[in-house]
């Protein structure tokens, strides 16, 4: 028997059973649906971090007190400014170095509070990291070396207490202590479901003076270039720890935090592309219990073809062939229904979906690797009928 | 005369049924020639069918050599026996065993699909043969929409299409009326004139009379010819 004569006659078979087939396809069109929106999602996330990591700024080395490990508590930071003249000698450009102090603090305007990350920050954090303004002007060096009492807000912060006021020149406190608005950051929108536009950067020696201390969190170096970061990297532990011989500190750079991110989400996508295969799996056993169902309801058919010349085999491959046919419809229709899934999600909700084209022929071979598993047993049971059996039965 | 059609010598098949040994059919020899007219007749069970499906290669004898266009059906693959059915063998059924969904053209052309013969050829010789058989106004019909006795016909074309030698037909009488059963028979006794061998199972003796041998079969052994 021809191919093309055996892909007609699994057609008329299925399309003579429509309800039947469709209801049986639906193990195989969820599970295709499931793993391509789980992995379109996931890869869409990973994506969306990647962005946001190398947004920072490329050739980025993050400094933070202690150890990077897991379940060790984040140490008090010796670091003070003191410390950063000293990595500003090592880097030998202090445009390049950043540092950061940090305090969630509330902020208020007239009658409207907001709860916000104070950022006490140097001048170079615009450059350092990628960060562009929406209006007004960022700190400057005089800024962080009288520290004056000016701020530059987040997208969030600005809208929640200004509406859609202009912030620029108009007052705000934070912890009770009055600062002066000189600028607003471009909106950057949510990572993760957090939102980034919430911050409040001020000169880093206004935030210490407000906050009673001398202390600073995190230092942020921008390397020339990618090859000298652990040159870098080395040489500013280095520093420090000659400095503060009591204290570990930790470089990482931002190939590494990727790195983790993606190992990570990887696993995530897998296990959940995983879970969505079992549902394949089923969607497998739905399909083989349906063709052994065909097999007994067609074998008078079955013997009549084989009284007229069909060998065992064209049979098989007959019954084979729709078993495939059904999965594979299934997996198209899964398809359609998890790429669809996967864009709404995308562009309905925060959650970010991409569609990859290997997730698609992977769902596409599987369920047609489903067919041919699941359809090997009533295929056999209907190659092997005996025709004169096949033919008394009624 | 030619080499004979099929040859049965002390041919026996004996089903298993729960440990049970059941014999159909003891010891059964017959010849058919080319171009020969057999009735079969007998009492109900007595192996009629058995020994038709034996004749077509349907099923292979437990005891007993049969040669079905010369070669010993024990010798050949079930591939083999699948191709001596598709082209020597016609068979016709009492209850038709048409494809209900398809039409009477694809039907006819079933056993084509068998030969790896392209559908265009197909319908062409299913037309030819269905034009044969008197039934050129019914290409398009389905099962459901044509008279038993038509659909006799379809499954008779169905038998021809291949141009196999014997033509076994068990009780194709035996679900159709009387003059109905007339039209179908003397279509088969036309074709019979046309040179195919014709081995008919009935129970009408006057159907039996009319063919060139008499067989008559009862316990499983033939008890009678005529
Ligand atoms: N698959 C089978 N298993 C066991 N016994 C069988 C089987 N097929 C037929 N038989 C037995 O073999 C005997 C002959 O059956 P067969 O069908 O050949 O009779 P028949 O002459 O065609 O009868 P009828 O005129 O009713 O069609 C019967 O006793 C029947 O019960
Ligand atoms: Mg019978």
């Amino acid at each position: 028997m021809r191919l093309a004569e055996a892909w007609r006659v699994a057609l008329d078979a299925l399309r003579a059973n429509r309800l039947r087939s469709l209801l049986t396809m639906l193990g195989v069109v969820i599970g295709v649906a499931a793993v391509v929106a789980l992995v379109a999602i996931g890869t869409g996330t990973k994506e969306q971090i990647e962005r946001q990591v190398e947004g920072l700024g490329s050739n980025l080395l993050l400094v933070v007190p202690g150890r990077i490990e897991a379940g060790s508590a984040p140490t008090s930071s010796p670091l003070t400014l003191d410390d950063i003249d000293a990595i500003n000698r090592v880097v030998g450009d202090r445009t390049r170095v950043a540092v950061t102090i940090a305090s969630g603090e509330t902020v208020r305007a007239g009658s409207r509070t907001r709860f916000s990350s104070m950022q006490g920050v140097l001048e170079t954090t615009p450059t350092v990291f990628v960060r562009r303004l929406d209006r007004g002007s960022y700190l400057t060096r005089t800024d962080v070396s009288t520290g004056r009492r000016v701020a530059v807000l987040g997208a969030g912060t600005a809208r929640d207490l200004f509406g859609d006021r202009d912030p620029i020149g108009r007052q705000i406190t934070i912890g009770g202590v009055r600062f002066r608005v000189i600028g607003v950051f471009e909106r950057l929108g949510q990572s993760l479901g957090v939102d980034r536009d919430g911050e409040v950067h001020v000169p880093v020696t206004a935030a210490q003076r407000l906050l009673g201390t001398e202390r600073i969190d995190g230092i942020a170096i921008r390397a020339p270039d990618r090859e000298r970061i652990g040159e870098l990297s080395d040489a500013v532990v280095a520093a420090l720890a000659e400095r503060h011989p009591d204290t570990d500190f930790s470089a990482v750079t931002q190939e590494q935090i990727l790195g983790v991110l993606g190992d990570i989400l990887g696993v995530l996508t897998g296990v959940l592309a995983a879970i969505a295969g079992i549902s394949l799996l089923v969607g497998g056993v739905g399909v083989s219990n349906i063709m052994l169902v065909s097999v007994r309801e067609r074998t008078k058919e079955i013997g009549l073809r084989k009284a007229v010349g069909a060998r065992p085999r064209d049979i098989g491959v007959q019954f084979l062939l729709e078993a495939v046919l059904l999965t594979t419809t299934g997996g198209v229709l899964g398809m359609l229904l998890g790429g669809s899934a996967a864009l709404l999600v995308d562009r309905l909700s925060p959650v970010p979906a991409a569609l990859t084209w290997w997730s698609m022929a992977l769902a596409f071979g599987v369920s047609a690797a489903v067919g041919i598993i699941f359809g090997v047993v009533p295929a056999q049971r209907a190659g092997r009928l005996d025709p004169v059996v096949a033919l008394r039965t009624e | 005369m030619s080499t004979p059609a099929i040859v049965a010598q002390d041919v026996s098949r004996t089903y298993q049924l729960d440990g049970l040994s059941v014999p159909a059919l003891r010891g059964v020899s017959l010849t058919v020639e080319p171009g020969d007219y057999v009735a079969i007749v007998g009492t109900s069970g007595s192996g009629k069918s058995t020994l038709m499906h034996l004749l077509g290669g349907l099923d292979r004898p437990t005891g007993g050599t049969l040669l079905i266009g010369g070669r010993d059906v024990a010798r050949l693959t079930p591939n083999e026996l699948a191709e001596l059915r598709n082209t020597t063998i016609g068979f016709v059924f009492q209850s038709f065993h048409l494809l209900a969904r398809t039409t009477a053209q694809d039907n006819v052309g079933l056993p084509l699909v068998y030969r790896g013969i392209g559908r265009r050829e197909r319908r062409d010789r299913a037309a030819a043969m269905l034009e044969r058989v008197g039934l050129a106004h019914r290409i398009t019909h389905r099962p459901n929409q044509m008279s038993g006795g038509e659909q006799q016909r379809v499954a008779i074309a169905r038998a021809l299409v291949t141009g196999p030698s014997v033509l076994l037909a068990d009780e194709p009488t035996g679900n159709l009326d009387s003059a109905t059963g007339q039209s179908v028979l003397a279509l088969l006794e036309s074709l019979n004139d046309d040179g195919v061998a014709v081995v008919l199972v009935t129970h009408d003796r006057e159907v039996a009379a009319r063919a060139r041998r008499q067989i008559v079969m009862r316990d499983g052994l033939i008890s009678a010819t005529r």
